[in-house]
């Protein structure tokens, strides 16, 4: 006897309705966030654009350049101090109780200034200056972005992307070097003091025997690969603050993002520069 | 459907004449030139025609054509969301219209880029719905700001121009005060004067008297009143504020929908039987 369950069923366009609305959802899935990532990146590219082609014009914004390296360069200066102090005590310490356990303990302060020069050094620097400069930047450019002050400087025939990211950046460019420089003195100053209080040794001895094989090139390149560092961190923070938008909450968010981001993007620069260091400075 | 009202003639509304406005700035001071009565004889100031813009799929101006002779008040009216003040930033260069074009004393402006707009900004001055000022000046740097950017004033002159402008809008007693220690109507007055600095031939006002106390808003009426008559400014005054629109402007502009549905003076459009236009001026009433 036949049933129904013997006749052979025909397919309609119901049933492939059904994976289709799948896949289309699965494709959404994959393409929404991947379009949102190549939108920011031609944004940044746009914006970087704008930066570059206002570079070589008049005016040069002199007077907000000075404002922008005392707020980047001085008002840092303790922070960046402090954390390349701890940086350095914390080095020393760790290093002594590694080097005796091998017999080496003649070799921590070239342990310690050679780690702090080459790498230490730079990326506390760099990570402190995302965390103060970049959220500042990021909030204020956030809030004036949302309250219409940049739209009030742009309609005033000022270009905004000069006076306010231009100088930002390149005050970010030519402060960190020196803030290295300074993290580096005080982390080598504080290996010495930490040292000193397990085993006196006199400054003079420790930074003999910390620089003896260290060349000049060991101290330029990591140092001034802080300029790229310098020039990420004000590109990304004035990025996210100048395209905030949605009030206050807004603003939180360019502030956190250009933080994160811009840490983000030190780290995988640091990786990049270390490789090419090596391979330029062997 | 727009509603055809022929052109009105110009009848200035009656204003209280106080204090004159500070002295014109002479044009080797700044980039921009001064309005002039050549200017007013030369044309219209601003000329808008087939302009559309949209965000996505929501259509805000639909074809929309205006125009705005020297010394003419336009105040454009309509439900919120109709597009009015992104006219202006369209006018003003902060965003750039989908199609249509834009001349601004008969240079059109749509293609311009940043260092050409920026010149053609120098000769119009906007003052934004919540007034803008920059939160880390003083009242007197805010007003400084243009001129300070834009003229070779000596630090005194500067200071003076700008006392003169604070006292035509009554703030010359808040000089040293930041924005956020005045009132929200006092910031507008500051706004108005900033956008005065340059001596602009050209005026776009973005809600001038939202928020504002009738007395106020009323000062701030009188003010463009005066612009209007002794430096033949030409405005766009974006408002909600039937009465104002009724002071201030020539012709008035009604938005619905991205487009111009009527237009013409005050007692005109009052007339009108269409019945947008009609539900319009009945709320107010």
């Amino acid at each position: 006897m036949n049933t129904h369950a013997d006749i052979p069923r025909r397919y309609t366009t119901d049933d492939l309705a059904q994976p289709f609305a799948a896949l289309r959802s699965a494709a959404a899935a994959v393409w929404n966030p991947l379009n949102s990532l190549l939108e920011w990146f031609g944004e940044l590219g746009m914006f970087i654009w704008q930066i570059l082609r206002s570079t070589f014009r008049r005016p040069f914004e002199g007077l907000e350049l000075l404002r922008q390296l005392d707020e980047v360069g001085s008002k840092s200066l303790p922070m960046v101090a402090m954390a390349g102090a701890a940086i350095g005590a914390v080095l020393a310490l760790e290093s002594r109780h590694s080097l005796i356990q091998f017999g080496a303990k003649s070799l921590l302060p070239a342990a310690v200034v050679f780690s702090i020069i080459h790498e230490t050094g730079p990326v506390i620097t760099a990570l402190v200056v995302c965390g103060r400069v970049g959220a500042g930047i990021g909030a204020e450019l956030g809030s004036m972005k949302v309250t219409e002050q940049i739209d009030a400087i742009e309609a005033s025939g000022v270009n905004a992307y000069k006076l306010l990211a231009f100088t930002r950046i390149v005050a970010c460019i030519l402060m960190m070097p020196l803030l290295t420089l300074a993290a580096d003195f005080c982390g080598i100053l504080t290996g010495w003091i930490a040292n000193t209080l397990a085993e006196p040794i006199a400054f003079h001895k420790f930074i003999h025997a910390g620089f003896a094989g260290t060349g000049f090139s060991d101290f330029l390149a990591p140092t001034f690969r802080t300029m790229v560092f310098g020039l990420i961190i004000g590109v990304i923070a004035c990025f996210q603050g100048m395209r905030s938008q949605g009030g206050t909450e807004g603003v939180g968010r360019s502030a956190t993002s250009a933080v994160v981001l811009s840490s983000l993007f030190v780290m995988l620069a640091d990786v990049i520069l270390v490789k090419l260091i090596l391979v330029f400075f062997p | 459907m727009i509603v055809p009202v022929p052109a009105p003639t110009v009848t200035p509304p009656e204003a209280k004449r106080g204090e004159k406005l500070p002295a014109p700035i002479s044009v080797k001071q700044v980039g921009a030139k001064p309005a002039t009565a050549d200017q007013a004889s030369s044309g219209p100031a601003m000329i808008v025609q087939g302009l559309h813009k949209s965000y996505g799929e929501q259509k805000v101006l639909n074809g929309l054509d205006l125009k705005v002779g020297s010394g003419q008040t336009v105040a454009v009216l309509g439900r919120s969301g109709t597009g009015k003040s992104v006219l202006l930033r369209l006018i003003i260069g902060l965003q750039k219209p989908d199609a249509g074009t834009i001349q601004i004393q008969g240079q059109e402006i749509t293609n311009a880029n940043l260092e050409q707009m920026n010149e053609i900004r120098k000769k119009m001055g906007f003052l934004f719905q919540h007034a803008a000022l920059y939160d880390s000046l003083t009242v007197e740097a805010n007003v400084a700001f243009p001129l300070r950017r834009h003229t070779e004033m000596t630090a005194a002159q500067r200071s003076e121009r700008v006392q003169e402008l604070l006292a035509s809008v009554g703030m010359e007693a808040d000089l040293q005060k930041m924005p956020s220690d005045i009132s929200g109507g006092m910031q507008k007055r500051v706004g108005l004067a900033r956008a005065l600095a340059l001596e602009p031939g050209i005026l776009l006002l973005d809600e001038p008297t939202a928020g504002l106390d009738p007395i106020t808003s009323g000062e701030i009426d009188e003010l463009i009143l005066k612009l209007q008559e002794e430096r033949e400014v030409a405005s766009i005054v974006v408002t909600h504020d039937l009465h104002s629109a009724k002071v201030i402007a020539d012709r008035i502009v009604l938005l619905h929908e991205g487009n111009a549905v009527i237009e013409g003076t005050y007692e005109e459009l009052e007339k009108s039987t269409d019945e947008f236009v009609a539900e319009f001026f009945k709320r107010d009433s």
